[in-house]
């Protein structure tokens, strides 16, 4: 298989092997000694359109199922789920995208992501990862909210049933909520909520229209924190919006598009005083990096000392509110080194700051990324890593040494 | 500092590249238009396999004398090799990281005994 670069050299590879691609990673992990520490990834993705074949079929209303399977026949027109624009593989420069059809997985062993899955986890030494749809991000963009609710159940029966028991629950999930259906939001908490392998519920933020202090929204947070489950808020880019139509490069709709919706809807969450209403219920914000939260700390905190009118429900700011919630690390914004330090003083990372990999997208981080900063402490590595995330999904170790380190500095729970 | 047999030089074609391992060091080695560069495998950014993605052009944008753009186009004298992992992009000629050429990566000298390539390292 040739490589496509047309105003270049061609590389002649046989096939994607990720255990090979990953090798370096290995030898960090070898050398940072990370069998010993229990590490958490909690975003990491699969491409479940390569699965619609298998998932489909999980869908509920016979007349829309049918619609769906028969979108997909040969000659067809049309997506099932609504896509987005961009060039995630960067021209063929990050080669993992063209070539992954090329990877070669045992055909009568595990499903064929549960094998990619291990070779990752295994390469970085990440010993549980939250997995999550790639091409469903954009779910929160389908027009029909009947198709959305049914694609997001098909999903959840199929990661539950069929993809999480052959990882030997070393994948664990936080279900995709069709967030424009609340009755069927809610319906999926209650059926999937006590689900092994379920760590929460995951809101897509690419949406034109969402508001996630609606009343119509309440039962089901309640319904997930009552479970003692996470809610996350998964962040993504949405070039064809208004929005970002002025942007020309994929680079401007990426950088912005992600930390736009956190943006957004974490604005909507801390000033309608969510966190006051719902006190116990763990809340992750992911993918957006981590420069977007000092900004938006500092701006509702100024704006807030001269409304608080508007905000009758907080009884402390904004910024108070956000430092209570949980924030995924990836993509990491190394660059200013203080600025990196001061945010994560901001947001109290040693407690808040959750490890992600979000592999085996172009912008993934290894967790050498985070184990590697000069400024934190052991204790931050190990609970930014793992500790936190144990405490949050209840995820046993996996070695003796694992539970040494978690009881070590302060995180080891019992299911 | 020891040379490292690399190949012979009538074997190793133009576009090709090898990588060689000396204890914990990798090192990429490439043929681009007749001559050999040498640099570390290992990215500056996390540690990638630097040497074993696409080589391509760089990438330039035209702009008119009155600042108006005409577009992109690859820039056919320069030549990039890019980490497979992020897209980290190297120069061939330097091996400087082209957003940033503050960061170079190690290079090394490459010796050639009549058909013989070999590296120093």
């Amino acid at each position: 298989m040739d490589l496509i670069a047309d105003r270049g050299r061609r590389v002649t590879v046989e096939e994607l092997n990720t255990t090979q691609l990953l090798a370096h990673a290995a030898k960090q992990a070898r050398d940072r000694k990370f069998e010993d520490v229990l590490i958490v990834d909690c975003d990491a993705h699969h491409y479940e359109n390569e699965h619609f074949g298998d998932i489909l079929p999980f869908m509920e209303n016979e007349v829309l199922k049918q619609l769906a399977l028969s979108s997909r026949a040969k000659g067809g027109r049309g997506n099932v789920a609504p896509t987005g624009f961009g060039y995630q593989d960067m021209g063929g420069r990050v080669t993992r995208y063209p070539l992954r059809s090329s990877e070669k997985t045992d055909a009568s062993g595990a499903k064929r992501d549960v094998q990619l899955g291990m070779r990752w986890m295994d390469a970085m030494s990440v010993d549980y990862s939250c997995l999550f749809p790639t091409g469903m991000l954009n779910i929160g963009m389908h027009p029909q909210k009947e198709m959305e609710f049914e694609l997001c159940w098909a999903y959840a029966r199929w990661v539950t049933e069929k993809v999480i028991p052959e990882s030997g629950n070393r994948f664990y999930t936080m279900l995709c909520l069709p967030f424009g259906d609340p009755e069927g939001s809610l319906r999926m908490v209650e059926h999937f909520g006590d689900r092994p392998g379920v760590g929460g519920f995951m809101v897509t933020t690419v949406r034109d229209r969402m508001a996630v202090h609606d009343n119509a929204h309440m039962k089901t947070y309640a319904a997930i924190q009552e479970r003692g489950k996470v809610l996350a808020f998964h962040s993504g880019p949405q070039w064809g919006s208004t929005t970002f139509q002025s942007c020309n490069r994929f680079i401007s709709a990426h950088a912005l598009g992600f930390s736009w919706y956190n943006i957004l809807h974490c604005t909507n969450w801390v000033v309608n005083g969510m966190g006051e209403r719902f006190p116990k219920l763990p809340v992750l914000w992911i993918e957006a990096g981590l420069s977007w939260i000092p900004f938006l700390m500092q701006r509702l905190d100024h704006e807030y000392m001269l409304r608080p009118s508007e905000c009758p429900v907080l009884k402390k700011k904004p910024s108070d509110y956000m430092r209570d919630m949980y924030y995924s690390s990836q993509p990491m914004e190394i660059q200013d080194m203080g600025a990196l330090e001061t945010t994560f003083r901001m947001i109290n990372a040693e407690t808040q700051l959750l490890y992600a990999s979000d592999y085996p997208h172009w912008d993934f981080d290894l967790p050498s990324t985070l184990w590697d900063l000069p400024f934190v402490s052991d204790k931050a590595r190990h609970n930014m890593l793992g500790g936190s995330a144990h405490r949050l999904f209840k995820l046993p170790p996996r070695n003796e040494a694992q539970k040494a380190n978690l009881q070590k500095y302060g995180n080891l729970v019992t299911a | 500092m020891a040379e490292q047999f690399v190949s012979k030089a009538s074997e190793f074609k133009d576009g090709d590249r090898q990588i060689i391992r000396l204890g914990e060091q990798e090192i990429g080695i490439f043929k681009h238009e007749g001559k050999f560069y040498a640099y570390s495998n290992f990215c500056l950014h996390q540690g990638g396999p630097a040497c074993e993605g696409l080589t391509i052009a760089g990438v330039k944008e035209h702009l008119r004398e009155d600042k108006t753009s005409a577009g992109l186009y690859f820039d056919e004298a320069s030549m990039h090799f890019v980490c497979p992992w992020h897209g980290y992009e190297y120069d061939m000629f330097t091996g400087e990281q082209v957003a940033d050429r503050k960061l170079k990566l190690k290079k090394y000298e490459i010796v050639q005994k009549g058909d013989e390539v070999y590296v120093v390292a």
